[in-house]
């Protein structure tokens, strides 16, 4: 997976390939900003396979994520059609022809296998919860009116939890289970260096190290990787060679983002760098 | 405690496959939930992973088996034990030895290149030489008889004839060279080795293996929660929602003003040929019941308090419309910080912090909690609210207000109060509880999550519901 720009762990890596062999849906959970929604979009990458998408949010039901009949086109079919028999139209206004794909469904009914990444499903209601659970043990939908649709190709499921609330047994139960933490220092120097190549190492070591420090704090956001990136970027932008205290005060705002963050961070972490050598250009 | 999952599976033929469930067994017996499905998956799992690597092997079960991270660290702790005790176990079982061969070259061993290469090993994370250099460091040391047969004493015995402390190194007297720091983690790694060996060398003396104990209740204690039984209250909290929010739903009859619903009236006039003939209107939905639970968080409470605080942070959890409030001389609305705060510790003490019930004497003013708590926030109590009060009644010989918490108990549906001390002390000293108590729809005494759960049973037993 390093291929396509991901780096993961040895737990991450293996789940990944348990879930493509078991074909078993991953719960990935972890802090906000350690890559689970990045690693969905990099398994899609590895495997080329296309990365369907859902979005969870309060309020999601089935006729944005499943299916829904697309009423108007089944109107003006009835229209078009007015000398048919009434049981011709009424065989056939109930046809995938007029079925509005949803996500969900638009995955299951692929002809190619595809990567469905349920994103933030905490964010969802326990009941739509409960309505994924034949998807994601049978990786099948039943429509009242056309009976089962069930999967041609197996897709690999990615869910995505930020913990902001307790997901239930039934779908635990379903799928394997993966915690990301933030990484080891040297595989987010890696990281980091993947993505900003032009980065020395001794300074992405510095930076990284910095960003460390600054996620042991008791901060109401601590930097995510995304934002290490963000960063490195901007001090190769800025031209620096090490991190002193002014740099460090001058792009701070990319990695905290938070007022009162931003004044703790500046006592902790700041004081403990050096001072500049010579005044920054 | 008797397992829900039934008796216990015979051990079967040994194998791997009966090791395994005996680690599942034993898992649930921590109580990790693990159902047939897990099991079935970890075998699934298991075929594709070569077992012959450990870390492969315990990934794979853990991404099975353990479905959060409290049951990630149980299932931690336990890998460990209980793989080293079923080794143990098949060696005594077949008599394997490792005989005289470990301690070979002991003898030669310098004791400071000994401690030079341990140190090397420790610096360097090395994983495998720091086993060997553990198994070495015993023999060496352990010749000499004076294993004092507790191993956590040799352990330490050990680490110290070795000069071996966390932390930067002192400088050597002779002024060479300056030894690397040492990292507290690492050498916690070496203890483990050293303590593992120890243990090893233990049972293959005694060819007995000491009986398993349940984790230490410290060893559990989850990082996140002060209280051992907050998963069970989280438990009582998830089926007391479930009733709330049956409750008192049939009794709603047809109203005014339904709205008309355009899309499924447009598809149900499909079958009258386009000629909207039956209107459809949209489906009442049931409300969610709203909860307003007030907290009292006072000194005469402070062992209930985190009880309270775990009960308000189960409920928040479960119930999209609950506002909460904290109280002591003073009410204050701590909503807000439940809904952007997950973690049980940082929660407690935001509230100490921020609550802003701070107050000059610290004695609960139930009096003045009512009227306050009317005039704030009376207009959004309606029939369909419920009230849960969590609270001693203890009044410190301040005015109840009686009448106040009527009119608080009139305007919402239902009324419940908590108290946190066993009956028999109701209404002695300052208590007013009888005051009070006539005007909820149900006064409990609550104080273990047993209390809780029943506290549910009753409410969804049919209490006679205010509206």
């Amino acid at each position: 997976m390093a291929g396509v720009g991901y780096l993961a762990d040895e737990p991450a890596a293996l789940v990944s390939f348990l879930a493509q062999r078991l074909g078993k849906p991953v719960l990935v959970e972890g802090p906000a900003g350690v890559g689970k929604t990045e690693l969905a979009k990099a398994l899609s990458r590895a495997t080329g396979r296309e990365l369907v998408r859902l979005q969870c949010y309060e309020g999601l039901d089935e006729a944005k994520a499943l299916y829904e009949w697309n009423y108007r086109k089944q109107l003006l079919r009835i229209q078009a059609g007015g000398e048919d028999g009434w049981s011709d139209v009424h065989d056939d206004i109930f046809a995938k022809e007029f079925l509005l794909e949803r996500p969900l469904m638009q995955a299951i009914a692929s002809p190619e296998p595809v990567v469905l990444l349920i994103d933030e499903i905490d964010k969802t209601d326990q009941e739509f919860e409960a309505m994924l659970l034949e998807l994601l043990s049978d990786f099948q939908i039943t429509i009242p009116e056309l009976g089962q649709v069930s999967a041609t190709t197996m897709p690999i499921v990615i869910l995505t939890s930020n913990n902001s609330r307790e997901l239930t047994e039934a779908l635990k139960r379903r799928c394997l289970y993966l915690w990301l933490e933030y990484p080891e220092l040297e595989r987010e120097m890696e990281i980091v260096r993947l993505h900003a190549p032009e980065l020395s190492e001794a300074l992405a070591r510095r930076m990284v190290e910095v960003v460390r420090m600054v996620r042991d704090l008791d901060l109401k956001k601590p930097p995510s990787i995304a934002e290490s990136i963000d960063w490195a970027r901007t001090l190769l932008l800025m031209g620096a060679e090490d991190i002193d205290r002014e740099t460090f005060n001058q792009s701070m705002s990319i990695i905290v983002k938070h007022r009162t963050d931003i004044d703790l961070v500046a006592e902790r972490v700041g004081v403990k760098l050096a001072e500049p050598v010579r005044p920054q250009g | 405690m008797p397992s829900p999952y039934g008796p216990k599976a015979e051990a079967g033929p040994p194998g791997l496959a009966a090791k395994l469930l005996g680690f599942c067994e034993e898992l649930r017996g921590e109580g990790v939930a693990v159902g047939t499905s897990e099991i079935l998956d970890a075998f699934a799992a298991l075929e594709e992973v070569p077992w012959t690597s450990r870390e492969d092997f315990r990934e794979a079960l853990a991404t099975t088996i353990a479905k959060s991270q409290e049951d990630r660290r149980l299932f931690e702790l336990l890998f460990d034990r209980w793989f080293f005790r079923a080794a143990e176990s098949e060696a005594i079982a077949r008599g394997v030895e490792e005989g005289e061969q470990r301690h070979e070259g002991a003898e030669r061993l310098d004791l400071d290149e000994l401690q030079e290469q341990i140190r090397q090993a420790i610096v360097d994370g090395n994983d495998g030489e720091m086993r060997d250099l553990a198994r070495l460091a015993i023999s060496a040391f352990g010749r000499q008889g004076e294993g004092s047969g507790v191993v956590g004493v040799d352990v330490q015995r050990i680490r110290r004839t070795l000069g071996l402390s966390a932390g930067t190194q002192p400088q050597a007297e002779d002024g060479a060279a300056e030894l690397p720091p040492i990292d507290r983690a690492q050498l916690n790694a070496f203890e483990r080795h050293l303590r593992r060996e120890l243990e090893r060398d233990l049972i293959e003396r005694t060819s007995t293996l000491p009986p398993s104990r349940p984790l230490a209740e410290l060893d559990r204690a989850l990082p996140t929660s002060p209280t051992q039984d907050l998963a069970a209250v989280h438990r009582a909290v998830s089926q007391m929602k479930r009733r709330l929010a049956t409750l008192g739903n049939e009794q709603r009859g047809r109203r005014r003003g339904a709205t008309v619903d355009v899309r499924r009236t447009m598809r149900t006039s499909l079958e009258t040929g386009g000629v909207p003939m039956h209107i459809r209107y949209r489906p009442k939905r049931p409300r969610r019941p709203e909860i307003y639970v007030l907290c009292d968080v006072s000194t005469s409470v402070t062992s209930a308090s985190v009880f309270f605080l775990s009960v308000l942070h189960a409920l928040h959890d479960s119930f999209r419309k609950l506002r909460s409030f904290v109280f002591i001389e003073r009410i204050s609305e701590v909503t807000d910080v439940f809904e952007h705060e997950r973690d049980f510790r940082a929660i407690a003490q935001r509230i100490s912090s921020e609550g802003g019930v701070a107050d000059v004497s610290g004695y609960t003013d139930y009096g003045r909690v009512w009227l306050e708590f009317l005039g704030t926030i009376s207009d959004d109590l309606d029939p369909r609210s419920t009230v849960i009060v969590l609270g001693d009644a203890r009044t410190n010989g301040r005015e109840p207000h009686a009448e106040v918490f009527a009119q608080v108990s009139e305007r919402a549906g239902r009324l419940f109060w908590l108290n946190p001390e066993p009956k028999l002390y109701w209404n002695y000293g300052d208590s007013v509880m009888a005051a009070y108590e006539r005007y909820c729809d149900g006064a409990f005494e609550c104080w273990t999550t047993r209390h809780l759960e029943n506290f549910v049973n009753i409410v969804a037993g049919g209490v006679p519901v205010a509206d």
